[in-house]
C-alpha cells in the first residue's frame, strides 16, 4: 500500500515540476497545485498507514487500542489544504491580472523587473 | 504573566479586525493602526523585560499540556526580534502616515500591515514547526496581496515571481514537516529537540535538514535561491518594501537558527562548511548584483542579499560570539537597510525619481535627508563608530578564531564593495550637479509639504540614530545578546520551559 502512494506522490511532483518549468504561467499555477498536493499525499504516507483501525477509546479503556491510524497527520494535511485552496484561489487571481496587465502568459515577457537598459535606467 | 505571550499576536489581530470593521473610513484606519503598532512596540518591551528577568517564558494555548498543545515560547532571540518587530511596526506607521497612496488604502493597506505584523510574531513566537508553517502562510499570503497591489506592469511582474517562489518554498517546507513527523513522532520543537538530543531517532535526518535549508533558503534569500527578491521588492510601496526587507527575509534566517540550533544539532561539522559556503556566496553575489545597478531601490534591494550572507555566516560558525554578533547584526541591518529605504522614498518624493543618471545636487537642495541617508548607509558598510563595525567585528572575530579564514576575506571584501555602492549613491544622487533636464519629460516639481516631511524625516531619523547609539553603546545590546546566543547553544532552559521539568 505504502508503495502505490509513494509512486503517487512521486508522480505528482514530477509532472507539477514538470509544469512549473514550462514558460506559461498558467501551467505554473497547476504545477504548484500538484505540487501542493504531492506534499500533502507524503505527509500522509510517511504518517504511517493504518487502514480500517480509526483512534476510537472502546468502551472500559482508557486509551485506543494499537495499532491505530494516527490522526495527526491528517489534521495535517487539512490545514495544509485549506491554506493550499486559499493561496491557490489567489494565484489564479493574480495570474489573470498579470495576463491583463502584461498581454501575455509567456513568464519569457516578463522580465522588465530584472533588466537594466544600456543608459543604466529602467526600461 | 505567561499570558504576555498571547499579547503581539491579539494586538495586530484586533488591529487588522478593526480596519476592516473601518473599510470606509481610512482617516480612522489610520489612527488604529498607529495605536495598533504602538501596542505592539509596548508588548515587544515588556516581553522582552520579563524574559531577560525570569527566563524562557512559554504558554499553551487551552492548557493541552505540551508537546500535545499550540504552544506558544519566547526565548530572548524571539523576544528581540519581537521588539524589533514592534518598532519597525509603528516606524513604518508613522511613515505610512505620509506616504501611503489613496488607493492602496482602499485596498486595504493598513489591515494587510497589521496581518503581515501578525504572521511575522506568529513565527518568532511558536514553538512548533507546523504552526510556524501556518504563520509562514499568513505572513506571505499578506506580503502576496501587499506586493500586487499596485496593479501596474511591474508589481505584476514582481508580484507573479515572489508568489510562485515562495509557494515552492512553502511546498517543501510542508514536505519536510511530514517527513520530519514521520521520523519523529512530534513536531513540538522542545520535543525534537530532546528527542534528538537523547538519540532516540534515526531516520533520513540530513535529508530533512536540506529540504529545510532550502525552503527557509528561498524565503530568506540565501545564494542561490534569491532570484525572486530583487525582481520584486523594488516595485512595491517604499513603505512596503522597508517593512519586507526589514522583517521577512530575516524570519527566514531566525527559522535556519532555530532549526538548526534546536533540531539539527548533530553532525554540525559536516554541514558547516556548506553553510560557511552558501553564506560567502551570497554575500559576494549579492554586493556584485548591487554594484551593477544604477536606480536605488534595485541597489538596495540586492544588498539585502549581501547581508543576509552575514546573519549566514554567523550561524555557519556556530560559536557564542558569531551567533551573538548574527543577532546584533540582524537588528543593526534591520535598522540601518530601513532607514536607507525610508531615506529613498523622501529622496524619491522630493525629486519624482529614483534612478542615479536622473538624480544629482539634492546635498546642496536637501542637506537634512542627505544626512539621513549618509547615516545608515556608513553603518551598513561597517565604518567606525557606527553599528555595522561592531556587527562585523563580531563575526570576523568569531571566524578567525574558528579558523574559517576563506569566508572572514569574503566578509572584509564585501565590505568594502558594500561601502564603494554606498560612495556610489552618495556621489550620484546627492553630490553631482543635477543633470539636465530633458524637454521630452517636462519634471512636475515635486513636493513635500512641511507636516508630511516631518512624518517621513522622524521614522527614518530614529532608525539611523539607532545605528549610531548601537555603535556608540554597544556594550547593553552584546550583552543582550550575548546572553540570547548562550540560550540558543544550551536548549535545556528552552526544553525545560516548554516541556515541564527541572533544567
Amino acid at each position: 500500500m505504502e508503495s502505490v502512494f509513494a509512486v503517487v506522490a512521486g508522480v505528482l511532483y514530477a509532472t507539477g515540476l514538470y509544469l512549473m518549468v514550462r514558460r506559461s504561467i498558467v501551467k505554473t499555477i497547476f504545477g504548484l497545485a500538484l505540487l501542493g498536493n504531492g506534499a500533502n499525499l507524503l505527509i500522509f504516507t510517511v504518517g504511517r498507514l493504518t487502514a480500517g483501525r480509526p483512534p476510537y477509546i472502546p468502551f472500559g479503556e482508557s486509551a485506543p487500542l494499537p495499532p491505530v491510524a494516527d490522526p495527526l497527520p491528517q489534521a495535517l494535511i487539512l490545514t495544509a489544504i485549506v491554506i493550499g485552496f486559499g493561496v491557490q484561489a489567489f494565484a489564479l487571481v493574480l495570474i489573470k491580472r498579470v495576463y491583463q496587465t502584461v498581454g501575455s502568459d509567456d513568464v519569457d515577457k516578463m522580465t522588465t523587473t530584472d533588466t537594466i537598459t544600456d543608459h543604466g535606467g529602467i526600461p | 504573566m505567561n499570558h504576555l505571550l498571547f499579547l503581539p499576536l491579539l494586538i495586530p489581530l484586533a488591529t487588522a479586525v478593526s480596519c476592516l470593521a473601518l473599510w470606509h473610513r481610512h482617516d480612522l484606519q489610520r489612527m488604529v493602526s498607529l495605536a495598533g503598532a504602538s501596542a505592539l512596540l509596548l508588548a515587544g518591551g515588556t516581553l522582552l523585560t520579563a524574559v531577560r528577568h525570569r527566563g524562557v517564558l512559554s504558554v499553551q494555548a487551552g492548557n493541552w499540556t505540551a508537546p500535545f498543545g499550540i504552544t506558544l515560547v519566547a526565548d530572548l532571540f524571539s523576544a528581540v526580534m519581537v521588539c524589533v518587530t514592534g518598532v519597525m511596526g509603528l516606524a513604518v506607521a508613522i511613515y505610512a502616515l505620509a506616504d501611503t497612496a489613496p488607493e492602496d488604502e482602499r485596498q486595504g493597506y493598513h489591515p494587510l500591515m497589521q496581518i503581515l505584523l501578525l504572521g511575522v510574531c506568529g513565527s518568532f513566537l511558536t514553538g512548533d514547526i507546523f504552526n510556524l508553517y501556518v504563520w509562514f502562510e499568513t505572513m506571505l499570503i499578506a506580503s502576496f496581496v501587499l506586493l500586487a497591489m499596485g496593479g501596474k506592469r511591474a508589481n505584476m511582474e514582481g508580484a507573479i515571481k515572489y508568489v510562485v517562489l515562495n509557494l515552492i518554498a512553502s511546498s517543501l517546507f510542508l514536505a519536510a514537516v511530514g517527513i520530519l513527523y514521520g521520523v519523529a513522532g512530534t513536531l513540538n520543537m522542545a520535543d525534537l529537540s530532546r528527542l534528538l538530543r537523547d538519540a532516540e531517532v534515526s531516520g533520513p535526518l540530513p535529508v530533512i535538514a536540506i529540504l529545510f535549508f532550502t525552503a527557509f533558503g528561498i524565503k530568506a534569500a540565501v545564494f542561490p535561491l534569491f532570484f525572486w527578491l530583487p525582481a520584486a521588492y523594488h516595485t512595491a510601496p517604499i513603505a512596503v518594501t522597508t517593512i519586507f526587507s526589514a522583517l521577512l527575509t530575516k524570519v527566514g534566517v531566525y527559522a535556519l537558527i532555530k532549526i538548526f540550533t534546536l533540531i539539527f544539532f548533530n553532525e554540525t561539522e559536516a554541514w558547516q562548511p556548506y553553510i560557511l559556503a552558501v553564506a560567502g556566496l551570497t554575500m559576494v553575489v549579492g554586493v556584485l548584483g548591487a554594484i551593477a545597478q544604477h536606480e536605488m531601490r534595485r541597489l538596495l534591494s540586492f544588498h539585502i542579499i549581501s547581508q543576509i550572507g552575514y546573519l549566514i555566516m554567523g550561524l555557519g560558525l556556530l560559536t557564542r560570539l558569531s551567533l551573538a554578533g548574527t543577532i546584533y547584526f540582524m537588528i543593526h541591518v534591520i535598522a540601518a537597510k530601513s532607514a536607507l529605504f525610508l531615506a529613498t522614498g523622501m529622496v524619491l518624493r522630493l525629486s519624482g525619481t529614483t534612478e542615479l543618471k536622473k538624480l544629482g545636487g539634492l546635498y546642496r537642495t536637501q542637506p537634512f535627508v542627505s544626512a539621513l541617508f549618509l547615516l545608515p548607509a556608513l553603518a551598513l558598510a561597517g565604518i567606525p563608530p557606527l553599528s555595522g563595525f561592531w556587527a562585523k567585528l563580531a563575526l570576523v572575530w568569531a571566524g578567525l578564531e574558528t579558523g574559517r579564514f576563506i569566508v572572514v576575506a569574503a566578509a572584509l571584501l564585501v565590505s568594502i564593495l558594500t561601502l564603494f555602492s554606498m560612495i556610489k549613491i552618495w556621489s550620484e544622487a546627492f553630490w553631482k550637479a543635477r543633470p539636465a533636464v530633458e524637454e521630452t519629460a517636462p519634471q512636475s516639481a515635486p513636493s513635500l509639504p512641511g507636516a508630511s516631511f516631518w512624518l517621513m524625516a522622524a521614522p527614518t531619523g530614529f532608525l539611523g540614530l539607532t545605528t549610531a547609539v548601537m555603535g556608540l553603546y554597544p556594550e547593553p545590546f552584546y550583552a543582550l545578546c550575548l546572553e540570547a546566543a548562550s540560550q540558543l547553544l544550551e536548549p535545556t532552559a528552552y526544553i525545560a520551559a516548554v516541556l515541564g521539568g527541572t533544567p
